[in-house]
């Protein structure tokens, strides 16, 4: 038991669900400061979620609706992650996201292009906002995060701009892109019949799934996941020994951004959800991409499995009673969670301490060491030294 | 009698799994003595201070401090017994000065606000005292390592620690440090202090030490006076065997050019003088040049130049009758250039990477380690690594799969070494390849550079080290202040010659011949 514990991936696995129960009990005591009553339900409701309806069907259907979500989410954490294992901590992703979100809109909206140069488009639309990040990052040492940051401002109100041609007259949203450019519209291959006909279950999600296992392969597999790795670990030492530092860090930081990009694409083109052209917050997707990454012990099969969590909580939080909470709620709590799950580092760090102390303890416990006799001075004579 | 001890570790057992690090050691400090800790690398010195300093528990043995048992449980424990240390690696915050960096962590205060004046006082009395000479006002990043040395013991000293450990504080240095650091370790011992000073140059243990307590492979080997004895006495004591000092070689029999460098200038970093100047040079086959100097003369920036870390500014290089001045770094590694770098944590690893990774850092991309799709073959790279391991004797915990942060110093050395000569290039640029390692290793690593010569490769040899200069090299190229000031015959020249021209003292013309 104690050597499991030592093996990475299972503490990983460990410090993930002690932050997740964290989570959810910190959620537990807001929610009973706010209105004691009604706490313990409304917290099973984000536990449900889907659950939350007893007809099987219905359920079928919502699930289906949780993982509609989960496929971009865990194409934003895949992005956070790429990048951080090369050193950067691509906080980029929201404006990336939006980027490739736009383009596939846009795409598909104005110009009537088919789903898949749509899906190209996001992927270099998402790819170009992340060189612009690893071009400055490479060449002028600017701060990722700060120039991430500020990207993604850009890249949300440009989206506002550029969107704001293809709404609907009597709202703020965007067309709907099954009515009004069916042929963007991602195919379904008949996986929305698992689902109880719900129409948003596409190719995106096992699409993102397989994405997922290439990353992995990338990553540990490849000569090229060996550079990128290196270049993250000791950028002179990558340097040193020839590999092009600059040109990783450009390459990952475009691959990132295509893989944000591409979550933008498979949210919106299956028409779930329009954009909001009045917006004026950056879309939480991608920065919930960063907590799924690392609550997946970053590890990209490890991603999978977070991002759906974390969107369970984000869809489960919708259950909320608003008789009883206000309709922020869901959010608060749901961000609450999604707040501890990027403690899993530090977790882990005290998990490693807490086990490195027991040891102490057992080895000094353990051996009946003979205390040792009146010192045995090492040499005859005492008298001599000293002096200099 | 044994209040006559500052500080005693007696009968110390500390194991790993798997291996006993330190076996029934033993190891008296008396009042104002310097006593000198010798071991090779793996010998349990370092774990022996981190018992010390309550990094780790021993499993049996007792500290006594003035005769009683203290616990040690931590380094606020050790610091509060009086304990200090000097790190092999400085412990400094390179963007502050020398003053802030010596009364952090004990800032003298008023209601939180900074009283630097009387701090300031207290380190120039210090200063004086000792004879460390410090500019309190500079920044860390800008002094050498020297005065960064002489920052840390000026840090122990701030906090009135009478234990001072010293952990291979000659590692860095100057041959003109080393005498002075000498001179500051007996001043201190002269005004009471105990020093504990770990090493492995015998010549300075035999300068400083009164008494030494010799380790080898995790056990007691004894303790003994400096006066009564001899360095071959130690050497044999530390090593198990005896050791040859002097380098075995044939005369050079230097053949074509393989290195041609014309009127390199390399910009400096530090300051808007070049820090390299219009140096020619060549290197033949079968020879081995040595660039000689004290740190911080162009040298570091001769072999950026050289290998492609720094753009030149002026110049030309020509590798095998090919113009690599402009090649980047991996065209010059695969034209047949092996580099042994200076920094081994900052160029020669990536510690969080494997040994077998690590070992394979130069030639990961070729077809026997990556397949046409570029997937790595890690079958492949397993056994060539496990045959490097073998070949060079690098010794690690887990074998192929240690992590490199893991390693000894002296074994990550190897590891550098063994992937470098390996590879088999015309031209070895090998900078200070023994640095911080013990004679054993050091006679290993001289015996390959001379293999490797001996098979008709070039090597560049830029070295701090006067014996390693004096040894090894076949011909010795000066350099002061960005310039080749001196050629020179290791078999006709002496030390004392040597040391003229690294001083700037003595100047020739030299051609590029």
């Amino acid at each position: 038991m104690k050597n499991l514990l030592k093996k990475d991936g299972v503490q990983s696995f460990v410090a993930s669900l002690i932050c997740i129960v964290l989570g959810l009990l910190i959620g537990y005591i807001v929610l009973l400061f706010i209105n004691p009553t009604g706490a313990g339900a409304a917290i099973m409701e984000v536990i449900k979620n889907f659950f939350h309806y007893s007809k099987p069907a219905l359920q079928l259907k919502n699930f289906g609706n949780t993982l509609v979500k989960t496929a971009p989410l865990l194409m934003c954490s895949l992005s956070v992650l790429f990048c951080y294992k090369v050193g950067l901590f691509n906080i980029g992703v929201a404006g990336q996201y939006v980027a490739g979100s736009c383009a596939a809109i846009y795409c598909a909206l104005q110009l009537g292009w088919g789903w898949l140069p749509c899906l190209l488009a996001a992927i270099i639309a998402g790819s170009v906002f992340g060189v612009v990040v690893g071009l400055l990052k490479a060449y002028r040492n600017v701060n990722e995060v700060i120039s991430g940051i500020m990207l993604n401002w850009i890249g949300l109100y440009l989206s506002n701009m550029l969107l704001s041609n293809v709404k609907e007259v009597a709202s703020p949203y965007t067309l709907h892109i099954k009515t009004e450019a069916a042929k963007a519209l991602l195919p379904s291959f008949g996986l929305d019949k698992l689902f109880n006909g719900n129409q948003y279950i596409t190719l995106a999600i096992p699409l993102s799934v397989i994405v997922a296992v290439v990353i992995s392969v990338v990553l540990n597999q490849t000569k090229f996941g060996y550079e990128l790795k290196a270049t993250g670990l000791n950028r002179n030492a990558a340097k040193y020994c020839g590999m092009a530092e600059k040109r990783n860090i450009i390459v990952s930081l475009a691959i990132g951004g295509s893989l944000a990009g591409l979550g933008g694409a498979l949210l919106y083109l299956t028409d779930y959800e329009q954009w909001l052209c009045t917006g004026s917050s950056v879309p939480g997707m991608g920065f919930n991409g960063i907590a799924a990454a690392f609550l997946g012990g970053l590890n990209p099969i490890g991603t999978v499995f977070s991002s759906y969590f974390i969107q369970h909580i984000t869809s489960g939080g919708a259950f909320v009673d608003k008789t009883m909470y206000c309709s922020q709620i869901s959010d608060l709590i749901s961000s609450i969670i999604i707040y501890l799950c990027g403690f899993v580092l530090f977790i882990k760090y005290a998990m490693n301490n807490i086990i490195a102390k027991r040891e102490k303890k057992a080895a000094a416990a353990g051996p009946e060491a003979p205390q040792p006799e009146a010192p045995k001075p090492a040499e005859a004579d005492n008298g001599k030294g000293g002096e200099a | 009698m044994s209040e006559n001890y500052a500080i005693e570790m007696l009968h110390i057992t500390k194991r790993f799994a798997g291996i006993v690090a330190n076996d029934d050691i033993t190891l008296q400090l008396k009042k104002g003595e310097i006593h000198a800790l010798l071991g090779e690398n793996g010998a349990g010195k370092s774990t022996l201070m981190s018992v010390l300093f309550g990094l780790y528990h021993a499993e049996e043995g007792e500290i006594r401090k003035d005769g009683k048992t203290v616990e040690i449980r931590d380094p606020n424990d050790a610091n509060d017994l009086g304990i200090g240390m000097v790190h092999q690696h400085f412990k400094l915050v390179e963007c502050f000065t020398v003053l802030d960096n010596i009364i952090m962590g004990v800032e003298p205060n008023k209601m939180g606000f900074l009283q630097k004046k009387d701090a300031r006082k207290k380190v120039l009395e210090l200063s004086e005292k000792y004879g460390l000479r410090v500019d309190p006002d500079a920044l860390i990043e800008d002094i050498t390592v020297g005065m960064q040395q002489r920052t840390e013991i000026l840090k122990m000293l701030y906090r009135e620690n009478e234990i001072l450990i010293f952990d291979e504080p000659t590692a860095v240095l100057t041959p003109q440090e080393i005498e002075e650091l000498m001179r500051i370790m007996k001043n201190l011992s002269a005004e009471g202090k105990s020093i504990l000073f770990i090493s492995h140059k015998l010549n300075e243990i035999m300068a400083v030490a009164d008494r030494c307590t010799v380790l080898r492979k995790g056990k007691y080997i004894g303790t003994v006076n400096v006066k009564d004895t001899t360095m071959e006495e130690l050497s044999a004591m530390m090593v198990g065997r005896n050791v040859n000092f002097h380098v075995e070689k044939t005369p050079a029999e230097p053949g074509e050019v393989l290195l041609d460098v014309s009127h390199m200038t390399v910009a400096s970093k530090v300051h808007k003088n070049n820090a390299v100047r219009d140096v020619s040079l060549k290197v033949r086959a079968g020879e081995v040049v040595c660039i000689a100097g004290i740190d911080g003369n162009g040298q570091s920036e001769f072999v950026y130049g050289v290998t492609g870390l720094e753009p030149l500014v002026s110049g030309q290089i020509t590798l095998l009758g090919k113009d690599i001045s402009h090649l980047p770094i991996r065209k010059r590694n695969v034209s047949g250039m092996g580099h042994i770098p200076e920094d081994r944590h900052k160029h020669g690893l990536v510690l969080d990477y494997s040994l077998e990774n690590n070992l394979v850092l130069e030639r990961y991309f070729e077809p026997e380690f990556t397949s046409g799709a570029g997937f790595l073959k890690k079958k492949n790279i397993r056994s060539y690594a496990e045959k490097l391991i073998d070949n060079f004797d690098v010794r690690s915990g887990q074998g192929a799969v240690t992590p490199a942060r893991s390693m000894s110093g002296g074994n990550q050395q190897k590891a550098i070494i063994a992937r470098e000569i390996d590879r088999n290039p015309r031209l070895l640029v090998a900078v200070q390849p023994t640095r911080g390692l013990d004679v054993g290793a050091i006679e290993n690593i001289h015996k390959r550079i001379i293999e490797h010569r001996d098979a008709g490769n070039g090597v560049l040899l830029v070295s701090l080290e006067l014996d390693e200069v004096m040894d090894v090299s076949d011909r010795i190229l000066v350099m002061y202040e960005g310039e080749i000031v001196g050629e020179l015959d290791p078999k006709q020249t002496t030390v004392e010659e040597l040391g003229l021209y690294m001083a700037g003292a003595k100047k020739d013309e030299v051609s590029a011949e």
